[in-house]
């Protein structure tokens, strides 16, 4: 042992500096690993430090209509404190610009919360919000977006409130949630005199709910549930806050730590190539090594040491780097998370980051160590003896690939903790290797075979060095074009979704949604649209309901079956149903026939399902379904069912009734105008609103605002750990640069002697690396064109866009970082002179 | 000390078996020497290389210093080049990243042996390097490099010294001087020596010649001045 020890240490001498390189190559791959590991631990602290907090309450009991008085008196029979909170979506005038936006309004009454602080700019928003009367706190993005300052007026329904403030931190809420549609916290006594109370607004009525001691709020849901089967409440405590949070976080931890992951296993293939070119240079030492009595074993061992030592290095270096990283993450999720997160250094995350890196290093190390086992002493006297041994096939290799792909499917598995998930991404990963490793010999093959002997000498000797021995283009487009194919996907999934979005609303089509119009304001609303300039083109009339039965069993039996495979909320939700005479542009009949017309006495309804609902609920055509119309029970069965285009910003629904069935109904109606501009927007807004406060709008170019706002924070999370994938295919770039740097020098420097000028082999330089770099950017963008298409069209179910001039420009990045680290990597070999560089090198 | 019989070499190539050794027999006892001659390609260096057990023969059998070779595997025949064998190679062969004292020493070091230094220090003494032992290869002239290699392969007291082409890559001086010291260190601790060259001058030196020609051994004769 002292032998090998002693030997592995003493044999680096010279390649020290260069091992440390190669070790680079992991450096990031642990640092990704170490520092989302170490962060998530720090989430899940500040999770549990500030459990409470995240609710505020330790219950919140949610309904759809106002709180029934029995809820309420076993509310305050437990002998704790009540809150109460109403919330609706509603149009907000911004007085001074004349603006409207759709916000959140929070109607609060009570001392909530009652853990944790609602915290506001300027401090004591909230007391002033307890004390009554008409102030309002509102969204920092709403003070920004439409430049109104605090103490500003706006008009929430009839009434005009002064801003008080803006949020800081609510607790009960994330943050994330606010994306959708910015909130605005006002007193509940001030809801009355708005006007938005009336029994058609739609809202959810909440009450938060603080404990006596000792008091445990998961029972309290039992019992409530119990109590209160037959009323459509939800609960939240914190316990399932926590959880579903956790749960959430350990998804997007698990995923990032792939992303991280994939950035490793680049990396532990740099090791292995650098490695194999290492001990290419190490045959005639290990050759007298066995020469004077080294065992196969003892030779095999001292590179193991050094791979070991290459390993720990790596992962020192990646853990402190983690570590530096893991304190800027907090940026990066600023405004995703409900609580405040403290640094500090998990150990065992580090150690978990680490400790893979180590594994992987070494896996990774045998791949070319096994070479040493089978050098013959003979290479001492004839060097072709160590290319006989090297050509014969060797069991270990495949035991050692089948290793790494086993570790690799482990830690996947172990990272997302489902079987299914691990497995796929191992496939995927091993696929994507495959196909960039078969394109690399393709390319190395074609320069060979296929390079005109027309062309001028650099650029046949640039192209030469693609397939030279030792050549490394199958490594760097493996991990070049990884790293490109990751980043680029992500970019292009991104703008597949706002592009789909955005062109809902070209050509005339509708991109303004009018919400919640009654019965008789929907005329007045046409001419008030039309004379604002942009009239209504389509509008449906909304029902609302609920099931009763589904082939004749009744919903409460149909919950009550634990085997009854139905979605819960198919059967709990309220139905915003509407009736036509014929399906719409966004609608195909898949299955049966459209009626478009039926009379309710001659027997069951015949309605169209969308394919979607269909599916979650087990129904086919001639399926029959009972539905309480606001009291009216209405007896229907399956006519058809429709697919639906979702993603069009047109009214659309899960059941269509025909005509002749619910006229009589209660019912609001949703109109769609297209407006030309943002000004034409307001202008048609500011038209309706002023004269009908109850109706709401939905701007498409603000849910593509909102939308790519989501994804951009995601996206920016994801995007960075796939730099660490970019980053490390460059340093595997500048590591294999510098291995096969001896043999450049020579070839240089022959060229040199023989008179080449600096400028002819810095072209030669400039053609290879070129050729490199445009060949993992054109493979990698190929690929995550082609990833972005399946993604777009198996999971997104939309058309995927590929910008030429954006993935043009994501490939001349890629070539050009490309060239420029293979120019700083051989740097020094072009600038000296031939004898210099000799003396140096030989 | 070394009993070769009927030993064939063949290796496998594109254009069918290529046989480089053919049913070569001798006989060395111990404290002789011996020079192994022929042209280019007649085989002298694969059978340097099967009596040393740096290989495995197609056919034949080989004893050294009382160990049949044959049925070693690798490692068995790694212990025995340990223990009983040294080596002097035509491009030295010193491991680049040890010192010429490292260097000398990793025989010794490869048993386990510590302490080893002042053996290491007086075999370099011996070959007139003392001064150079912290030295690594690339800082040492051709010479020199070749004076450590003769210190490397008596370092672990070898039964029998294995040269190829010990003085190839020599100029004339340097290698009139590494002879005398060859033989010179042979004499002194009774080694057998076997030596591969081109060099008849060299091969003169020593007991026996064996000379060959296309992978056969020519009919033996013995050295005109055996000295």
């Amino acid at each position: 042992m002292r032998f090998i020890l002693q030997m592995a240490w003493r044999d680096s001498r010279a390649s020290r500096g260069r091992l440390l390189l190669y070790s680079l190559s992991i450096v990031l791959g642990i640092a990704a690993l170490v520092s989302i590991s170490s962060f998530g631990s720090n989430v899940r602290r500040g999770m549990d430090s500030e459990a409470r907090g995240i609710l505020g309450a330790d219950l919140f009991v949610t309904a759809p209509a106002p709180l029934p008085a029995p809820v309420l008196d076993y509310l305050g029979s437990l002998g704790g404190t009540l809150a109460r909170e109403r919330i609706f979506s509603s149009m907000m005038t911004f007085t001074s610009s004349r603006h409207l936006r759709l916000v959140l309004v929070h109607a609060v009454q009570g001392d909530f919360p009652f853990y944790g602080k609602f915290e506001t700019d300027p401090a004591g928003g909230s007391g002033l919000l307890r004390s009554g009367g008409n102030v309002v706190i509102l969204e920092p993005t709403l003070l920004s977006q439409f430049g109104v300052r605090v103490g500003d007026e706006v008009k929430l329904g009839r009434s005009l409130f002064r801003v008080a403030g803006s949020i800081r931190k609510v607790p009960g809420e994330s943050p994330g949630v606010a994306m959708m549609a910015p909130r605005a916290y006002i007193p509940m006594g001030a809801l009355e005199a708005t006007g938005l109370t009336g029994p058609e607004a739609l809202a959810r009525h909440r009450a938060m709910v603080r404990l006596p001691a000792g008091r445990d709020p998961d029972a309290v849901v039992r019992e409530m549930k119990e109590r209160f089967s037959a009323l459509r409440l939800s609960f939240e405590t914190v316990s399932e806050r926590k959880r579903s949070l956790g749960q959430a976080l350990d998804n997007l931890d698990g995923f990032l730590s792939l992303v991280g992951f994939i950035a490793l296993v680049l990396g532990g293939i740099g090791v292995a190539s650098a490695l194999h070119a290492h001990i290419r240079g190490k045959i005639a030492s290990v050759a007298v090594m066995r020469c004077l009595g080294a065992s196969a074993a003892q030779s095999f061992s001292v590179y193991l040491v050094q791979g070991l030592g290459l390993g720990i290095a790596g992962a020192a270096a990646g853990a402190v780097l983690g570590v530096g990283v893991q304190k800027a993450l907090p940026l990066l999720f600023q405004g995703l998370l409900p609580f405040d997160i403290d640094f500090f250094i998990s150990w065992p995350d580090v150690a978990r980051g680490a400790g893979a890196g180590v594994v992987i290093c070494v896996l990774f190390s045998l791949l070319p160590l096994l070479a040493v086992r089978r050098i013959p002493p003979l290479a001492a006297l004839r060097s072709s003896a160590a290319d006989r041994a090297a050509g014969s096939p060797d069991p270990w290799r495949l035991a050692v690939v089948a290793l790494i792909t086993a570790a690799v499917a482990a830690f996947a598995v172990w990272q997302t903790g489902k079987l299914a998930v691990g497995l796929g991404f191992t496939a995927v990963l091993g696929l994507g290797f495959i196909v960039l490793a078969a394109l690399g010999v393709l390319v190395s093959w074609s320069a060979r075979r296929f390079a005109p002997r027309g062309f001028p000498y650099v650029l046949r000797q640039g192209l030469a060095n693609l397939h030279r021995p030792n050549n490394r283009t199958v490594l760097l487009l493996v991990s070049l074009g990884l790293g490109t194919f990751l980043v680029v996907t992500l970019f292009l999934v991104r703008t597949t979704l706002l592009r789909e979005i955005r062109g809902a609303g070209a050509l005339g089509r509708p991109n303004l949604v009018f919400f919640d119009i009654q019965d008789d304001q929907m005329g007045a609303l046409a001419e008030a649209a039309k004379a604002a300039g942009s009239p209504v083109i389509e509008s449906a009339p909304i029902v609302t309901m609920k099931i009763l039965s589904v082939r004749g069993v009744p919903v409460a039996k149909l919950l009550a079956d634990k085997s009854e495979r139905i979605p819960s909320w198919t059967l709990r939700r309220e139905y915003r149903s509407t009736y036509r005479g014929a399906v719409t542009g966004t609608e195909k009949v898949v299955k049966g026939a459209f009626s478009g017309r039926a009379d309710p006495a001659a027997g069951p309804v015949p309605v169209s399902v969308e394919e979607g609902l269909a599916e979650e609920m087990r129904l086919g055509v001639g399926d029959e379904i009972e539905w309480d119309v606001q009291g009216l029970p209405v007896h229907t069965r399956v006519g058809s069912v429709r697919s639906v285009e979702w993603r069009r910003m047109e009214p659309n629904f899960f059941v269509v009734f025909p005509e002749g069935v619910l006229e009589g109904a209660p019912k609001t109606y949703v109109a769609a105008v297209h407006a030309d501009n943002a000004e034409a927007s307001a202008q048609v807004q500011r038209a309706v609103v002023d004269d009908f406060p109850n109706v709401t709008a939905i701007d498409l170019k603000l849910v593509v605002e909102t939308l790519d706002g989501i994804f951009s924070k995601v996206a920016l999370a994801v995007q960075f750990m796939a730099l660490f994938t970019v980053a490390t295919g460059l340093i595997v770039l500048s590591g294999a640069i510098l291995t096969g740097r001896h043999q450049r020098i020579r070839e240089t420097v022959l060229l040199r002697t023989l008179g080449a000028s600096r400028r002819q082999v810095s072209q030669i330089q400039l053609v290879e690396y070129g050729v490199l770099g445009v060949q993992a950017a054109v493979v990698g963008s190929l690929l995550a064109v082609a990833g972005n298409a399946l993604l777009a069209q198996f999971v997104f179910h939309v058309n995927p866009v590929a910008p030429f001039g954006e993935v043009a420009a994501g490939m001349g990045v890629v070539t050009a970082l490309t060239i420029a680290t293979g120019f700083l990597a051989g740097r020094g070999i072009t600038n000296h002179p031939p004898l210099e560089i000799l003396r140096n090198e030989a | 000390m070394l009993r070769v019989q009927r030993l064939t070499k063949t290796y496998p190539t594109a254009g069918g078996p290529l046989t480089v050794l053919h049913e070569a027999s001798f006989e060395l006892s111990a404290g002789a020497s011996m020079a192994i001659v022929g042209p280019s390609g007649s085989g002298k260096t694969t059978l340097l290389g099967l009596c040393a057990g740096l290989d495995r023969a197609t056919s034949g059998s080989i004893e050294l210093a009382g160990e049949v070779l044959d049925g070693l595997d690798e490692d068995a025949r790694a212990r025995v080049r340990n223990a009983s064998v040294g080596f002097v190679f035509q491009n030295f062969q010193l491991i680049p990243t040890l010192t010429a004292l490292e260097n000398v020493l990793v025989p010794l070091e490869l048993r386990g042996e510590r302490g080893c230094e002042p053996q290491g220090r007086a075999l370099l003494e011996r070959v007139g390097l003392a001064a150079r032992s912290h030295h690594y290869p690339v800082q040492l002239s051709g010479g020199e490099q070749q004076r450590v290699a003769l210190a490397r392969a008596f370092i672990n007291a070898p039964k029998i010294l294995f040269c190829d082409e010990p003085t190839g890559n020599l100029d004339e001086d340097t290698a009139a001087s590494m002879v005398e010291l060859i033989f010179g260190l042979n004499r002194e601790r009774g080694t057998t020596l076997v030596m591969v060259t081109h060099n008849a001058e060299l091969a003169a030196r020593c007991e026996r010649i064996l000379r060959l020609k296309g992978g056969a051994v020519l009919p033996e004769g013995l050295a005109p001045a055996a000295r």
